[in-house]
């Protein structure tokens, strides 16, 4: 006892110290995380928990209709919509950072002009733009018929083929600022050196952007690659605020968290089937799997492609 | 051009130059004009009437007033909105900064046991999204008697910003000389005292950018106000006015003057002081 009582005397600052954030760390982020496995191993009778089940949560979600059609649909829409995210911020992303790196007269500007969607919420953000698309009252398609191009104007958010691909170039116009910043800041770490001794050499613009820029920025393209992996797999407030719960039109822009969200909270907008935890722990676990594998891919690649300088 | 910084200057002749600069200028023009002008159409359109907006969509408002967002503010309980907010986002960051801070410090500068333990067991949550792990925080909340209460919101949401910032303020308290704790230690200055009054002042910039990645989007977050919150007592901006504006999408006037006053607290700090928000935003990026 007094060697205990010793102990703390000596060391008793230490426990004050961790012990906070330990308790709420772990009570409010390490331990849902990890129930949620054996929620998802469980079967569930509403919000009681029944017997082991072993996998069938997940034989049930990837092989029964109608829950495997959902879910390899919203799984196909999540990688559609990080594709194209990643595609844009690697080009546009990359081409603008590179360009306002350049510092010339009123770049400040242009940059802080294209953050600036990014400070607001995704539900201002989606129903700004489900007004501004609305096709027959909405300025977009105003504009398009005031220059003749009537045949342009469609339900763009209203038809499968074309709802999902708007959602998604929404979310890019709230999020390129981002990345750009972070491309800039990478950049403009670079020593100014390296592009000095590539003049002597005779490098151009492009030759220096290809032999100096892009490899020395390809830890940070793998990083905000993983950032954007793990936000567009997360993806939810968009759909949900532009095309509803399901994912409308007859879930042509349903995502993981969208069909996560019904399955565990019941689906409002169709009158509520009730809430099915085990089910939805088991996308949810799945959905862990898939964002745990491509950041631990990411964080190898990053590593790999370090440069210390 | 004075500064080649990154890419080397090209040697075209002068006049070629001269044009590619100006096709810089306008690209870069047209696509501030798309990143803009949504934004321009939301402020002018929340000062006209629902059939202007419908009449001239590019128009200008035939008189300026402020009647739309005092509607707005009456009908949607905005400032009720507001001030939870406003709780939720500073008690978070509060018990964010009272955890994160003296449990970073422990990591950074004592030698212990199971140091490098915590340390990982902090650092594993910096890339795993707390969302995923809904089902059992709710149900915890749930049990807790916390459901529908702004405390459901505060701990969430400081227990997620823990890995993040426990990584940034320790690397910035490693860098700290400990020649200062030695002296203070030498004066009879007591473990708690030297953290408080010498070591915490000192990484105030890693307590600003703790400060900025966090508390953006909390302030913005939908999802986690959507599950915990059912009564209007406790509900945030972001939530209060997703209800409002499902109510009122025909009154576009009425839907435009609110997201103007949903996005305004946000859009002014960062016009203030962008600098501070831009370099905070991506340093914690990067270390991430």
């Amino acid at each position: 006892m007094s060697g205990a009582r010793g102990w703390f005397r000596r060391n008793g600052h230490l426990v004050v110290f961790l012990l906070p954030g330990l308790v709420l760390y772990g009570l409010f982020m390490a331990y849902p995380l990890l129930t949620s496995l054996s929620y998802s191993l469980s079967d569930w009778h509403g919000l009681v928990r029944g017997a082991f089940s072993g996998l069938a949560n997940f034989v049930k979600v990837l092989g029964q209709w109608p829950y495997n059609a959902r879910f390899w649909g919203a799984l196909s829409h999540n990688a559609l919509f990080f594709a194209l995210t990643l595609a844009i911020q690697s080009s546009l992303g990359l081409f603008l950072a590179a360009l306002l790196s350049r510092k010339w007269r009123g770049f400040a500007f242009f940059q802080a002009v294209y953050f600036l969607p990014y400070t607001m919420s995704m539900v201002v953000v989606g129903f700004l733009w489900l007004l501004l698309l609305n096709p027959t009252w909405g300025p977009v398609a105003h504009g398009l018929r005031l220059v003749g191009l009537d045949a342009w104007v469609q339900p763009w958010l209203g038809q499968r083929s074309t709802a999902l691909i708007t959602v998604i170039l929404v979310n890019a116009w709230h999020w390129l600022g981002f990345p750009v910043l972070v491309f800039m800041a990478a950049i403009q770490g670079i020593p100014r050196e390296f592009y000095e001794a590539g003049l002597v050499d005779g490098a151009n613009e492009w030759q220096g952007f290809r032999h100096i820029t892009f490899p020395l920025l390809l830890p940070s393209l793998a990083m905000m690659s993983i950032l954007t992996f793990i936000w567009d797999f997360n993806a939810f407030e968009l759909v949900f605020v532009m095309q509803g719960a399901s994912g409308a039109p007859n879930y042509a822009t349903d995502l993981l968290a969208t069909f996560f969200y019904r399955t565990a909270f019941g689906d409002p907008t169709t009158g509520g089937e009730p809430g099915q935890i085990g089910l939805a722990s088991a996308i949810g676990v799945l959905m862990l799997i898939i964002i745990g594998a491509a950041s631990a891919f990411g964080v190898r690649f990053s590593q790999r492609t370090q440069t210390e300088y | 051009m004075r500064s080649p910084h990154p890419a080397a200057a090209g040697r075209r002749p002068p006049d070629a130059r001269w044009v590619g600069r100006l096709a810089i200028y306008l690209f870069l023009t047209l696509l501030a004009l798309g990143f803009l002008y949504p934004i321009v159409l939301m402020v002018l359109d929340a000062f006209k009437t629902t059939p202007e907006i419908f009449r001239h969509p590019f128009g200008l408002p035939s008189h300026v007033g402020l009647e739309t967002f005092r509607e707005v503010w009456r009908r949607a309980h905005f400032g009720l909105y507001l001030r939870n907010s406003l709780l939720v986002t500073g008690g978070s960051l509060l018990v964010l900064l009272a955890t994160a801070a003296p449990a970073a410090y422990a990591l950074a500068r004592y030698r212990f046991p199971v140091r490098g333990l915590i340390f990982l067991f902090f650092l594993a949550g910096i890339m795993v999204p707390i969302r995923l792990g809904i089902l059992p925080l709710y149900l915890l909340m749930k049990h807790l008697s916390l459901l529908d209460t702004p405390f459901a919101l505060i701990f969430t949401y400081a227990a997620s910003g823990m890995p993040m910032s426990v990584f940034l303020l320790s690397t910035f308290f490693r860098t700290l000389p400990s020649d200062l704790e030695d002296a203070a230690r030498i004066d009879g200055c007591g473990e708690y005292r030297i953290f408080w009054s010498i070591m915490l002042p000192l990484v105030r910039p890693a307590v600003a950018t703790v400060t900025i990645v966090n508390v953006v989007p909390w302030w913005n977050d939908f999802f986690f106000p959507l599950l915990f919150l059912q009564s209007n007592t406790w509900k945030t901006v972001p939530l209060g006015m997703q209800i409002f504006f499902g109510q009122h999408l025909t009154n576009w006037s009425l839907v435009f003057a609110g997201m103007l006053m949903a996005s305004l607290p946000l859009l002014a700090i960062y016009l203030l002081m962008s600098r501070q928000f831009i370099s905070g935003l991506t340093s914690g990026a990067l270390k991430g």
